[in-house]
């Protein structure tokens, strides 16, 4: 036989719990926090539930490291495009830019 | 001799490039994952595109999420993950060689899919299309123009109206792309079933299905993020 068989009972609690956060997500979507926390929590509750998926569903707990290394690459390119691209999107404020040798002009009337 | 040669290769459930049936369900693995890092990146793209503009727009994109009903949102995320349950049971049957398990299970998971697309197409995307919420001119003479309700609704929480529509943009390619991938899927398990039907796979062999199972999950986490990005971000009450 090839690959590790998972019992029943795992695919049961994991869908259990899939569920429960599901719910937990949407009730904490109807808390107003301060700014960021909403979305914070609600990414990391998402994040938590794909890990879950991952590990159990799709078998990588079980799987052996070349298989683990092509999903963590996979995750790991997509954290280099987010990082990267919000790097220079949330800090071009940071530092006042020259307006360079373009002075407004006031139109007459 | 030929013959005998054909049949044997029917039955073996070792393909002759593979040492042992442990390598070949290694490489079957391994490969289906480097594809679903391709759709980690296609996503990718798309989500890292949402990210910048709801911190550019950050009102207009709340005010666009509350045009969506996060209740469909959350009965399909339960659809979706009631399907991966089925989907998973279902590479437990072919593992452990219970055919009729195998063919029940996939065609619930089959079901559920359908299930999601149904609740997708009437109760969300149809609204969409008779409040003209459908984003640029995508259908000719079918422009984005909220009316009534809708748009007091959105100049109340004084969000600009391209703002909104670049939210919908978004909205429909994420979920368009999603539900694209559900048929594909849809047709995948339908592919699967004849052939477990036909007593194809067995505990020796059932990479199809395997493979299948994980890039069905793969669609499931996308939806896991895209329910709350796209129904929650702007609160609900």
């Amino acid at each position: 036989m090839a690959g590790h068989v998972v019992p029943q009972k795992v695919y049961f609690v994991i869908f259990a719990l899939l569920i429960g956060l599901t719910g937990l997500t949407t009730w904490v979507a109807t808390l107003d926090m301060p700014s960021p926390w909403n979305t914070v929590v609600a990414l990391a509750i998402a994040i938590f539930k794909a890990s879950l998926v991952i590990l159990f569903f799709m078998h990588v707990k079980y799987s052996s490291n070349l298989t683990r290394a092509a999903v963590v690459a996979g995750f790991f390119w997509l954290a280099i495009l987010l990082v990267f691209t919000l790097s220079d999107i949330l800090t071009r404020q940071w530092i006042p830019q020259s307006t360079g040798w373009t002075t407004t002009i006031e139109s007459p009337h | 001799m030929a013959e005998h040669q054909a049949q044997s290769a029917v039955m073996d459930p070792l393909a002759h490039q593979f040492d042992d049936l442990q390598q070949q369900h290694e490489a079957s693995n391994f490969g289906m994952w480097i594809f679903l890092a391709t759709e980690v990146m296609f996503f990718g793209g798309m989500f890292a595109g949402y990210t910048i503009y709801r911190h550019e727009y950050f009102t207009a994109f709340a005010a666009g999420s509350h045009l969506l009903n996060w209740k469909f949102g959350a009965t399909n995320t339960a659809v979706l993950i009631c399907s991966s349950l089925t989907m998973a049971l279902a590479v437990h049957a072919a593992q452990t060689g219970k055919r009729k398990a195998l063919v029940t299970f996939l065609i619930l998971t089959i079901l559920l899919g359908m299930a999601f697309l149904g609740i997708k197409f009437t109760f969300e995307w149809s609204r969409d299309w008779n409040e003209n919420l459908i984003p640029g001119e995508l259908i000719a003479g079918h422009p984005f123009a909220p009316q009534g309700e809708i748009l007091k609704q959105l100049q109340e929480a004084h969000a600009g109206l391209p703002q909104v529509e670049l939210f919908m943009f978004f909205y429909f390619a994420l979920t368009g792309f999603h539900a694209l991938h559900m048929v594909v899927g849809i047709g995948l398990l339908t592919v699967l079933t004849v052939m477990a039907w036909q007593g194809r796979f067995s505990p020796e062999r059932f990479n199809p299905v395997e493979g299948s199972g994980l890039y069905w999950h793969f669609v499931d986490i996308v939806w896991i993020f895209l329910f709350p990005l796209l129904y929650l971000i702007g609160g609900i009450s």
